[in-house]
Parts: structure tokens; C-alpha cells; sequence
């Protein structure tokens, strides 16, 4: 019996040490046994994968080198572990990640490959390098998914069967808005339940901003300009409050999903949705039918001969600095964005809008949202979305339109609750100014 | 002292634990204080002494949240002290089925807080909730339960009571179970009824048990984190934040200084709050 117990008590403790042991080896180990030309990419979960996994294919085909997928979660969460990862050494060899204010948070200058003097950044819209680079003029980041929009996405058979015109000016879409209200049909559709679709009135009204106030984003990031104190900027807020005021959204707004609100456009019982152009992929997957049904116009402003787009600029891929494989990484991302990686991308997916890399034609079945929206960009009527144009987005802005937009704050409480918001995010990032 | 020395086992067997005790808990907390007085981007660090005190503390939604952590703790503790209480009475009688009753109720405790959370926000969605939809079939209009500002963070307590009862109850049952049959002798001699059993021998006698889910509820209500943040995210707008999750918004914001400043204030509220309630009633408590 005794001989049993010492036995037994030696056969836990070994298989506790060697589960130990392969707890802490694990992760450096499976990658180093791979063969030399693997890079790991570190890629938000709820991106649509199809379209960049037909570029790593080609890019395994043609140059040898395999792409191995690590998930992360999107949104704040996904934050942390990009900050987390960041932080203890653990990124891979590319992550994909916003450009624009987030990736000013995670100190690119410290952690990504400077791309500025690679040939193929040439053809890559200046726009868009402004989001991913810094005071030093190093560029740290590829366009890795297209351009977006946030707008007004409507139901087109709805506007026929009432008779309505795509509104020129804001008074213009409430006067809409009271039409489909008197026919019986949600208006404005709202998906408060996820609180990050509460955001789009605000920010994608910069287009209206930047068109009354061009400089209002550098004054804004040197703390001269605040929100609530900035009329053309409170405008936004105004406009969310209105939207609440007047009872155009569905009544439990609240308690709707994103899914949900999708689905009330695609079917036409909401006919207006405030919202990013990711929807479209969206609409194709759950409602193809239904996809060329659904137009976009631009939030309108007071004006009607200004008129455009707040446009989202596209995630990019990031080379880890301080990875084991920079210079594969680097011929992985010249390969990504060769004419035939750029062809693989455009082949593979239903485009939400159009890409950040020049001399692309579109194919000929892109959704009709995306055809509403391509003369906008022909003609140069987009502006960035705020976001892109400072480092500051307080991190609790969704929160605060949830607020205004179900009537808890009025839109000049809400823009200085934002300003105090922003503030804290000014100084963690030690702005100059603030 | 015979024990101690005849004990077959050394103290070199606690090391193990106590190594693990201090690396991952006692040294963390010591940290926490230490960075909750810096500016901190996880590799770079400056100190600021007490700001990031008061830029927490002057938070937009601190006075909700002080407000709504109190009441959450007040209302959850206090539901799940009465109907633990009545619940563990009637568990304690011999009754038949007892034991599937007794593990029905407890049942809820063994799920995920996080899928509970999920399950009851399907379940009081205002329209397509079946919370709702049976309330209508009596003639009912239910409220919206979590996008109403006024009862949303009251809809979020009752799915705790519903979660937490459960050990409740089985606190109480052996508080209750523990007391000697000698006393409920003694008054059916003297002629008492059902009522005077409760009043004169179970209420008293089962004060430790009682006192147990005070605490242990009061505590967990304060620092309460994982069903808000699953029903409503602290929404809508900030009318659902309790302390625990405004720090958690500052993490997740990259706030790191402040969000450690956040815990140590938490810290100090759940200790100002918990030790002069622990000292209260364990005076009140009487010897069986």
C-alpha cells in the first residue's frame, strides 16, 4: 500500500511539472519549430477574413511565405490586448489594427517598422498614410481593408413607394423623416443595445464640421477648440438630440441589436441607418436579395451645396519592430500590396467601399450602396472622420450619445461631458497643451 | 504546543502556496498602490503623486456610481437575507422531495454569471423578451426593464438575487439544521406554536448563518462586476455604472494609472464599509 501511495504521489508531481514546463515553453516553441518563412498575424475576429485570406494564399503560392491567423476580439477588448501584447513582447510579426487615433495610443514610433521608404508605398493614398504616421514622417502601416463611410444608409423602395428624394440638407431628411413617420414605418433606425452604433450621428457629421471650420481638428488636439464651445461641432450633437426629440426611432431602440437594425433596413420596416459601411458585407451574408435595395446618402449639413461624406479610413497591417521575422514580414507586406495581391483582395469580397491604394478599378457588381458612394470620392467631396485627423477620441463618447440620443442629457451637456472626456485622454497620450 | 512539534509535516510544505499567495496577490496589491500614483503606459511609468485620485474621483459618473454600488449591494444583500431566511425554513422541514427542491434552488448558482447575464437580456428585451410577452398574455404592458434608466439597475439586482439565493439558502438550512433539537423540545412543553418556534428559536439561533450572507452578500454587492457588465455594459448612457465597472472603463481606455487608482478606492470603500458592519453584528450574535 505504502509503495502504491509513493508511486501515486510521484506520478502527480511529475505530471504536474511536465504540464508546467509545457505551459510556459508553448508558446515560443510551436513557432520556432515551424519552417523559417511563417510570419504570425494578429487579426481582430470580427473582421471579414475572406478577402485578406485570398491574398495570404497567394502570397504563400507565389512567395513561400505562410500566414498563421491569431484571434483577438475587436472593440475595447481588443484594445487591451493589443496594448497587453505590446507591452510584454508578445506581438506577432504583423498586427492588423486601426489606423487613426488608436494607433497613435500604442506608441508606433516604438513598436512598428517605419515603411516610409518602401517603393510601394507610392501608390497608397496620401489620405490614408496620414492616419498611419506620426510627426516624424516615418508611415507604419499598409491598407489592409477599403475605405468606409458613415452615413445614412436608406431603403430605396421605400423612398419610391413614398415619393421621397435623397435629402440636400438636414432640414430636408426631417422632412423625410415626417413622411415615413406618417406612413406608419420606423424612420431612424437605433440599435442602442450595442452602444457603439449610437456614435455614427456624431462622428459622421466631421464632413459638416470640416465644411464650416477647417481647422477645428489641430485646435481641437491643441486644446483651443472645444466641442461643446464650437458651434459647428455642438451641430453634431444637436442633430442626435433632434433625431431623439422628434420620435423617429423604432421604440425600443434600446434593446435592438445591430443584427436587428440590419435587418429592419433589409426589410424596409426601418428605412434610415445611421451607420458605417461594414454593414454592407453584413447585409450581403444575411440578406443578399435585399443588398441592391439599399442606397446611401451623406449625412447632410445646413447647406445644401456642401455636401459629402465622412469617410473611415481603412485598418492596416503593422510590422512588428521588435518580431523575430522583419524582413519576411516586410516581403509579406510588399507582396500584399502587389497589383496581384491588390487583384486576389478586390476578387475575393463584396467591397464596402472603395480601396486606399491607387489605380484599382471596381469591379462591376459592388453593392449600389458603394456606387452612390463612389462619385463622392471621384470628385474629392470626403473629409476623414474626426478620429483620423487628431489623436483624441475620449473613450466614453458612446456612452454619452446613448445618453443624448435617448433623451437622458441635452447635446450641450453631452459635448462638454465629451470635452472632460477627451481630456483624460490628452493627457495619458502627454499632448503638448494640455 | 505537543501538536506543533508532533506534527509529521514541516512548514517548508506551505512554501508552495505561500510562494504562489505572495507573487500573484500580496505583491500585486502592494503594486497597485504604488502605480495607482503614477502615470502609467504598462512600460513607461512617471510619478504624479494623488491626480490620478482626482481625476477618478471626478469622473463624470462617480456620484452615480457611488449611489448605484451602495443600493445594488443594500438591495441584493437585503432580498437575499429575507428569502434566503424563508426559503432555508421551509428547506428544513421535513418535507418530501426536499433534496430536488433543495437543489433546485440551488441550481442557478452553479452557472456562469456571464451566460446568466446574456440569458436574462434575451429574456427582458421590452418586445420579443418572454418576460413581456407572458406579462401580456395576463394584460400586462411589462416595462422595458434594461433600457429603462430608473428600473434598469433594480432589473439587474433581481437576476443577482435570483443567482446568489441559492447559497443563501444553503447557509441558512445549516444554520438552522445546527440548532439542537432539545430547544424546539423544550417549547412544544411550553405549549408554542409554529410562529413562536421562528421568533424565539430559529431567528436567534441561526444569527451566525445570517450573519454569514450579510457579509458575504454586502461584500460581493459592492465590488459587483460580471452580471452589469454582461446586462448592460453600464448603460444606458451611465445610468447602470457602479464603481467596478467605471474602473474597468478606464482600463479599457488605456487609463492604466487611473483605473489602478479606481481599485484602490474600491478598496477602501469595500473595507470602510464592511469591517464596522462585521464588528456590528458579530457583537449581536448570541452563543447557542
Amino acid at each position: 500500500m505504502n509503495k502504491f501511495k509513493k508511486f501515486l504521489s510521484l506520478f502527480c508531481v511529475t505530471v504536474l511539472l511536465v504540464g508546467l514546463l509545457a505551459g510556459c515553453g508553448g508558446a515560443n516553441s510551436s513557432s520556432a519549430s515551424e519552417e523559417e518563412d511563417t510570419v504570425t498575424v494578429l487579426i481582430s475576429n470580427d473582421s471579414s477574413r475572406n478577402a485578406i485570406e485570398a491574398v495570404t494564399d497567394y502570397i504563400e503560392e507565389e512567395h513561400g511565405i505562410k500566414t498563421v491567423f491569431e484571434t483577438r476580439p475587436g472593440g475595447t477588448e481588443g484594445d487591451n490586448i493589443m496594448k497587453t501584447r505590446l507591452a510584454t513582447g508578445d506581438m506577432a510579426d504583423i498586427a492588423f489594427y486601426n489606423s487613426g487615433s488608436l494607433l497613435q495610443a500604442l506608441n508606433p514610433a516604438q513598436n512598428f517598422v517605419d515603411l516610409s521608404k518602401e517603393p510601394y508605398m507610392d501608390k497608397v493614398l496620401d489620405t490614408f498614410k496620414e492616419t498611419v504616421s506620426d510627426d516624424s514622417g516615418a508611415i507604419y502601416g499598409i491598407p489592409a481593408t477599403s475605405v468606409m463611410v458613415g452615413a445614412w444608409f436608406y431603403n430605396k423602395k421605400v423612398y419610391e413607394e413614398l415619393g421621397l428624394e435623397i435629402p440636400k440638407t438636414w432640414d430636408d431628411l426631417m422632412a423625410n423623416n415626417e413622411k415615413i413617420k406618417a406612413a406608419g414605418k420606423t424612420a431612424v433606425i437605433g440599435s442602442y443595445k450595442e452602444t457603439w452604433t449610437s456614435q455614427l450621428i456624431v462622428l459622421g457629421d466631421n464632413y459638416n464640421v470640416l465644411a464650416e471650420d477647417p481647422t477645428f481638428p489641430e485646435e481641437y488636439t491643441a486644446n483651443k477648440a472645444k466641442l461643446a464651445t464650437t458651434p459647428g461641432a455642438l451641430r453634431s450633437f444637436e442633430k442626435l438630440q433632434e433625431v431623439y426629440d422628434k420620435g423617429y426611432m423604432n421604440d425600443d431602440f434600446l434593446a435592438t441589436t445591430y443584427d436587428t437594425g440590419t435587418k429592419m433596413l433589409a426589410e424596409g420596416t426601418g428605412v434610415h441607418y445611421p451607420m458605417l459601411s461594414q454593414v454592407l458585407p453584413l447585409l450581403e451574408t444575411n440578406y443578399p436579395d435585399q443588398l441592391n435595395d439599399i442606397g446611401v446618402f451623406p449625412q447632410p449639413g445646413d447647406s445644401p451645396d456642401k455636401n459629402g461624406f465622412t469617410a473611415w479610413m481603412p485598418h492596416a497591417f503593422y510590422l512588428n519592430k521588435n518580431g523575430e521575422k522583419v524582413e519576411t514580414a516586410k516581403k509579406w507586406a510588399e507582396a500584399f500590396l502587389s497589383d496581384e495581391g491588390v487583384k486576389r483582395f478586390v476578387d475575393a469580397t463584396t467591397l464596402d467601399g472603395p480601396l486606399a491604394v491607387e489605380g484599382v478599378d471596381l469591379p462591376e457588381d459592388v453593392p449600389q450602396a458603394v456606387k452612390d458612394m463612389l462619385p463622392y470620392f471621384e470628385e474629392g467631396n470626403t473629409a476623414p472622420a474626426l478620429e483620423f485627423l487628431s489623436p483624441l477620441k475620449g473613450p466614453n463618447l458612446e456612452q454619452i450619445t446613448t445618453e443624448v440620443g435617448s433623451g437622458g442629457k441635452t447635446a450641450e451637456e453631452g459635448a462638454k461631458l465629451y470635452d472632460q472626456d477627451v481630456e483624460k485622454q490628452a493627457k495619458q497620450l502627454g499632448l503638448e497643451g494640455w | 504546543m505537543r501538536n506543533i512539534k508532533s506534527n509529521p509535516y514541516t512548514y517548508f510544505f506551505l512554501l508552495p502556496a505561500g510562494a504562489i499567495y505572495l507573487i500573484f496577490f500580496i505583491l500585486p496589491t502592494i503594486l497597485s498602490f504604488f502605480f495607482s500614483m503614477t502615470w502609467w503606459t504598462l512600460t513607461d511609468w512617471k510619478f504624479i503623486g494623488l491626480e490620478n485620485f482626482k481625476v477618478f474621483l471626478s469622473e463624470p459618473s462617480m456620484n452615480i456610481g457611488f449611489r448605484n454600488t451602495i443600493i445594488y449591494a443594500i438591495v441584493t444583500s437585503g432580498l437575499k437575507v429575507i428569502l434566503g431566511l424563508l426559503l432555508g425554513v421551509f428547506l428544513s422541514m421535513r418535507l418530501r422531495s426536499v433534496g430536488f427542491i433543495r437543489s433546485m434552488v440551488f441550481f442557478p448558482a452553479l452557472l456562469s454569471t456571464i451566460a446568466v447575464g446574456i440569458a436574462f437580456s434575451t429574456l427582458m428585451h421590452p418586445s420579443q423578451g418572454m418576460i413581456n410577452t407572458a406579462l401580456s398574455f395576463i394584460g400586462f404592458v411589462g416595462p422595458d426593464w434594461l433600457g429603462d434608466t430608473k428600473i434598469a439597475l433594480l432589473s439587474v439586482a433581481l437576476v443577482d438575487v435570483w443567482k446568489g439565493v441559492g447559497i443563501a439558502t444553503v447557509i441558512f438550512i445549516a444554520g438552522i439544521m445546527s440548532i439542537p433539537q432539545e430547544y424546539h423540545e423544550a417549547l412544544s412543553i411550553d405549549g408554542g406554536n409554529a410562529w413562536h418556534r421562528f421568533r424565539n428559536i430559529t431567528l436567534p439561533l441561526s444569527r451566525p448563518a445570517m450573519n454569514t450572507v450579510i457579509i458575504l452578500s454586502f461584500i460581493g454587492g459592492l465590488r459587483t462586476f460580471d452580471l452589469i457588465w454582461a446586462m448592460t455594459k453600464g448603460g444606458p448612457g451611465f445610468s447602470t455604472d457602479i464603481i467596478a465597472s467605471i474602473i474597468y472603463k478606464q482600463y479599457q481606455a488605456g487609463f492604466y494609472g487611473i483605473s489602478t487608482a479606481g481599485n484602490v478606492i474600491l478598496f477602501i470603500v469595500v473595507a470602510a464599509l464592511a469591517f464596522p458592519l462585521y464588528l456590528y453584528l458579530n457583537r449581536k450574535e448570541v452563543d447557542l
